[in-house]
């Protein structure tokens, strides 16, 4: 691998303090190093003048692998034909719009200068599923989040209030799916469904388990903790896309102010990442009354540093909506018509799908446009709120440099006003907002800041020494900002490195490679983790349809496996 | 000594059980327990006589022995030279051989498709129109209350249905198995597993849509005539009546639903109705699948391509248009000059027509065992069976993926399809390179 030199780019590292600064950034085996570790004489050289240099993109969430984006594939030929990619030496072929199949996944995300992403939605019995499809994402690195917040076991640990079983269980389960963090959807809400029901705030018991949404997230919020995990606990929150939902969201907010981040390591200082919140901001009592709650959200955030979010911006136009939010998407379907898939997951979750069209004659959908784009812009603090589309939930991530443009230029977001329902102005707040992101907040929004609320900014999300030497560079110039200039930029990076590796030369894809799987291997107490077990064995013995021993997910699964080893021995 | 391994996953039919025992004795299995019949077969079938050891090809009309590399190479030369090659078969393989096969199709152009295609391809197509409300067979286990199989036979043909997964076993809500459960049969006879039900519904043939109607009305409240597809009125308004009364409803359906009368538009009906009794309970269906892959085998596509069956790589980029791009058609229209046949036998089961095409043109066929197919071959390569001498993931029909496991060694130089295939790919871009 020949060593690079990128020279007199204009950088953009936040987390180094870096703001634009002209810094050359040397890079070896794979690593960001001082420049003195490298021969000039040997180095490929990249000119960066009048260039923006920053690290590679990070997703925090966006549904790229697994049952729902795959069923969204196979149930949508009519997506698939939107967008075509043939096979050319370096690239294998691919297909659709909203949900693209894997091979063209990873390549238009590395177009954009990404490097990496977050599944953020792994059935723990379909969890193969979701590797199997990662491994097929070439270029980027991933990490998939293990969705636990219907979880029969957990469900009956935490009712008992037996945490330190609990926690040995979830260890148990984030090593036997591999996955990242404890994702919870709906918490409660979806095993109502099952029973064709819901759960109708953060107070309502779940049929039969007794257990709230409350106790879901506190409980699930001290086992993170306990866990020394290095993200937070991630959450998509009960009645998401309802009027009058941001009352819920503020109350789950407050469920773990007082719960300490405690991770293994990294800086993060949240205890709960909420999840396209734009979803979960809303105010009104019907679809009549509906109106942006961005403001109050943002208020709490700002003064409240346990808390994290991604926006799930909207972007007019067709997409796939999928969620393990299975009575969401009976609701959507039953406002729409459109064909609906629902699944559900013995003992642990489920899910559905429909497709959805933002309308900009929509004044729930324009008002929608504008509750997300108030959250980014409200929210002081960048390193609170990341760019998301929950892809494709509210539009497919290949929007994202429309997105950037809109956060970065009140002229931008005023024409796409003027096109939008006229309520928009009544609804928001979005017409009298005048901050414009700077390109420093650019890159805390889009890479910095997921880097550290997903705790791996050891190595991710930031150009300095040591870091993984996944970079991208686009063709803009700092002094001449133009919101056209933006969005053509931040669609063709003109180069996208990965692990030290020129993968995007003027916005194609030039290289092939493979990236990295990372999760978490939380290891407790024998005796603990043997008292848990017997619970559990019997449960699999009696109400699921694999055997245990059939259950973890091999390591046949993540060939390029990166685990995080955690001791957290001392929970008994 | 014998060996006991357990939790072993059978490779016969969409149930794909994992809690099989199998003994071994000098690399040879002796026997097979929890094992249904079909299943136990499958795995003492890995050593009988119709068990291909040795490549073959075809010269001047008779077959003549070679060793790998040759039947790997006029492979090759034989996908090469073809116009519009065919890849089928797939779903008796596991997932890793489907990946190279998609490799394999895009390299060549060629049209690539499984048994789907004559198959449960009217069910995704119907699922493609109105989508599909379903679940894992867990969650019916756990949960229903009211099972109902419908055009098919699954005693026969997925025999350890009922008793490990949907009718006999307890759940967590159902305590007592069977006794908390009802038991619906519709089809056209009086099956055995019609036998075990509560209720059974003798349709007539063709009318299974008529009658998935009568129920869309009835549960609404809609009056149904006296008779539909020779069921009586009051039958149907009762088993409408238990359906809405039911916390919990799981329907299966067979080849009996997909391929009489209007196909795709009756499995169109099936899944409205179980969408429609939403609005007064909880309904979930899934399509019986038979291949113990057929499943992984539409992932894999899906996933790769973004479209899981008859997808056509001719113009470099993945189509998918069936009734165009799908085998049977490709074949009836005389379009195909080649075929790669991968772990099944179209020749017997294919309509007239479309074998009577397959076989006038060269075939290579990757297979375990002798069948019709390798019989009219012109090239044969001998495959390791994957779930008892490969690993490898395989898809249960409700998409639970579970791992093969590997617990024989294959018989000496038999290798695994997707090494096979791995090798037809590397001489084919070879040849290629020098073609150009």
């Amino acid at each position: 691998m020949k060593p690079l030199l990128i020279k007199n780019g204009y950088v953009y590292d936040p987390l180094n303090k870096i703001n634009g600064e002209k810094v050359d950034i040397a890079v070896k085996d794979g690593k960001i190093v001082e420049e003195s570790q490298i021969n000039p004489l040997e180095a490929e050289v990249i000119d960066a003048s009048n260039k923006v240099v920053m690290p590679g993109g990070i997703d925090i969430h966006t549904h790229i692998a697994g049952y729902a984006i795959n069923a969204g594939r196979l149930y949508r030929p009519e997506d698939g034909h939107l967008l075509l990619e043939p096979r050319v030496s370096v690239r294998r072929s691919g297909s659709g719009y909203s949900v693209p199949s894997t091979f063209v996944t990873g390549y238009r995300y590395a177009r954009m200068g990404y490097t990496m992403l977050c599944e953020p939605a792994m059935p723990p019995l379909l969890a193969r599923h979701t590797h199997e499809e990662l491994n097929d994402i070439p270029i980027v690195d991933t990490v998939a989040f293990t969705l636990l917040g219907n979880n029969w076991i957990v469900a009956q640990y935490l009712k008992k209030g037996e945490y330190e079983k609990c926690a040995a269980f979830v260890a148990w389960m984030l090593r036997a799916t591999k996955g990242y963090c404890i994702k919870m959807v709906n918490p409660g809400g979806v095993e109502a469904w099952a029973w064709r029901s819901n759960v109708k705030d953060l107070n309502d018991p779940v049929p039969h388990f007794g257990i709230t949404p409350a106790e879901f997230i506190h409980g699930l919020s001290i086992v993170n903790e306990m866990l020394r995990l290095p993200h937070s606990i991630h959450l998509h929150t009960n009645q998401l896309g309802v009027p009058g939902n941001f009352e819920i969201t503020l109350g789950s907010f407050e469920l773990t102010r007082e719960v300490k981040a405690n991770p293994i390591k990294g800086e993060r200082k949240q205890s709960i990442h909420v999840t396209h919140a734009q979803f979960s901001s809303y105010g009104g009592d019907s679809w009549k009354t509906f109106e942006s709650k961005a403001g109050a959200v943002a208020k709490y955030v700002n003064s409240n540093p346990h808390v994290t979010i991604d926006i799930g911006q909207v972007v007019p136009g067709e997409t796939t909506t999928m969620t393990a939010d299975g009575p969401l998407e009976y609701n959507l379907h039953s406002l729409n018509y459109l064909k609906w898939i629902n699944h559900g997951i013995e003992i642990e979750t489920g899910g559905g799908l429909v497709p959805f069209i933002y309308s900009r004659t929509s004044p729930v959908n324009s008002v929608q446009w504008a509750t997300g784009l108030e959250l980014a812009l409200l929210i002081e603090n960048p390193f609170q709120v990341y760019l998301s589309t929950d892809h494709p939930n509210a539009g497919p991530f290949i929007r994202y440099p429309k997105i950037i443009s809109w956060l970065m230029s009140r002229r931008a977001r005023e024409s796409e006003l003027q096109r939008l329902h006229a309520v928009t102005g009544k609804r928001s707040i979005i017409e009298t907002i005048n901050r414009e992101y700077t390109l420093y907040e650019i890159a805390i929004v889009t890479r910095a800041g997921q880097a550290v609320a997903l705790g791996i900014s050891d190595i991710k999300g930031h150009l300095g020494v040591g870091a993984d030497a996944d970079i991208a560079v686009y063709d803009l110039d700092p002094n001449n900002l133009t919101s056209e200039g933006i969005e053509k930029a931040f669609s063709r990076a003109l180069y996208t490195i990965k692990s030290g590796e020129i993968v995007v030369k003027d916005g194609e894809v030039v290289r092939e490679g493979r990236g990295k799987r990372f999760w978490v291997n939380p290891k407790v107490n024998e005796t603990l983790e043997r008292t848990m077990l017997r619970d559990v064995r019997s449960t699999f013995a009696q109400y699921y349809t694999v055997t245990m021993a059939n259950f973890p997910v091999q390591e046949a699964y993540v060939p390029l496996s990166s685990e995080i080893k955690i001791e957290t021995t001392s929970i008994s | 000594m014998p060996k006991i391994i357990t939790d072993v996953v059978c490779p016969y039919c969409g149930c794909l059980c994992d809690d099989l025992e199998v003994v071994i004795e000098n690399n040879k299995i002796i026997e097979t327990r929890s094992n249904c019949e079909l299943g136990t077969k499958r795995f003492l079938d890995s050593d009988i006589p119709t068990r291909l050891k040795t490549p073959r090809i075809r010269v001047n009309g008779e077959f003549k022995e070679v060793s790998m590399d040759e039947a790997v190479q006029r492979a090759a030369e034989i996908l090469v030279k073809a116009k519009r090659p065919l890849l089928y078969g797939w779903s008796s393989t596991e997932c890793d051989a489907i990946k190279v096969g998609v490799e394999l199709a895009e390299e060549l152009g060629a049209v690539f498709d499984d048994t789907t295609s004559v198959c449960h391809g009217p069910t995704t197509l119907a699922l493609q129109e109105v989508g599909i409300s379903t679940c894992t067979l867990g969650d019916i286990k756990n949960r229903a209350d009211l099972v109902i199989y419908w055009g098919c036979n699954p005693l026969q043909a997925h025999p350890r249905h009922l008793s490990r997964y949907t009718t006999f076993p307890r759940g967590f809500f159902r305590e007592r198995g069977q006794e908390n459960r009802t038991l619906v049969v519709v089809d056209v006879r009086k099956t055995d597993t019609a036998k075990l039900a509560n209720h059974f519904l003798q349709v007539k043939p063709n009318y299974d849509y008529e009658l998935i109607s009568a129920f869309r009305l009835a549960i609404k409240g809609y009056k149904v005539p006296d008779f539909v597809g020779g069921i009586p009125r009051e039958k149907i308004e009762e088993i409408a009546g238990i359906m809405k009364r039911s916390q919990f409803i799981a329907i299966f359906f067979g080849l009996g639903v997909t391929m009489s009368g209007a196909k795709n538009r009756t499995i169109d009906n099936i899944l409205s109705l179980t969408r429609d009794l939403h609005k007064f309970t909880k309904c979930v269906i899934m399509p019986m699948r038979g291949h113990y892959n057929v499943t992984g085998f539409n992932e894999v596509s899906t996933w790769e391509t973004g479209f899981p069956y008859a997808v056509d790589f001719s113009r470099g980029y993945p189509r998918y248009n069936p009734g165009e791009t799908s085998t049977i058609d490709v074949l009836m229209r005389g379009e195909v000059d080649a075929a790669l046949i991968v772990a099944s036998d179209p020749i017997a089961h294919f309509p007239k027509e479309a074998t009577k095409h397959l076989m006038s043109i060269p075939i290579v066929a990757i297979d375990s065992h002798e069948s019709l197919t390798t019989e009219v071959a012109s090239v044969v390569i001998p495959a390791a069976i994957a779930g008892i001498e490969v690993d490898g993931t395989a898809y249960r029909m409700d998409h639970v993926p579970i791992r093969l496991r590997k617990i024989l060694e294959p018989p000496p130089g038999v290798l695994p399809d997707r090494q096979i295939l791995a090798r037809v790919l590397e001489n084919v871009r070879r040849l290629k390179g020098e073609a150009q």
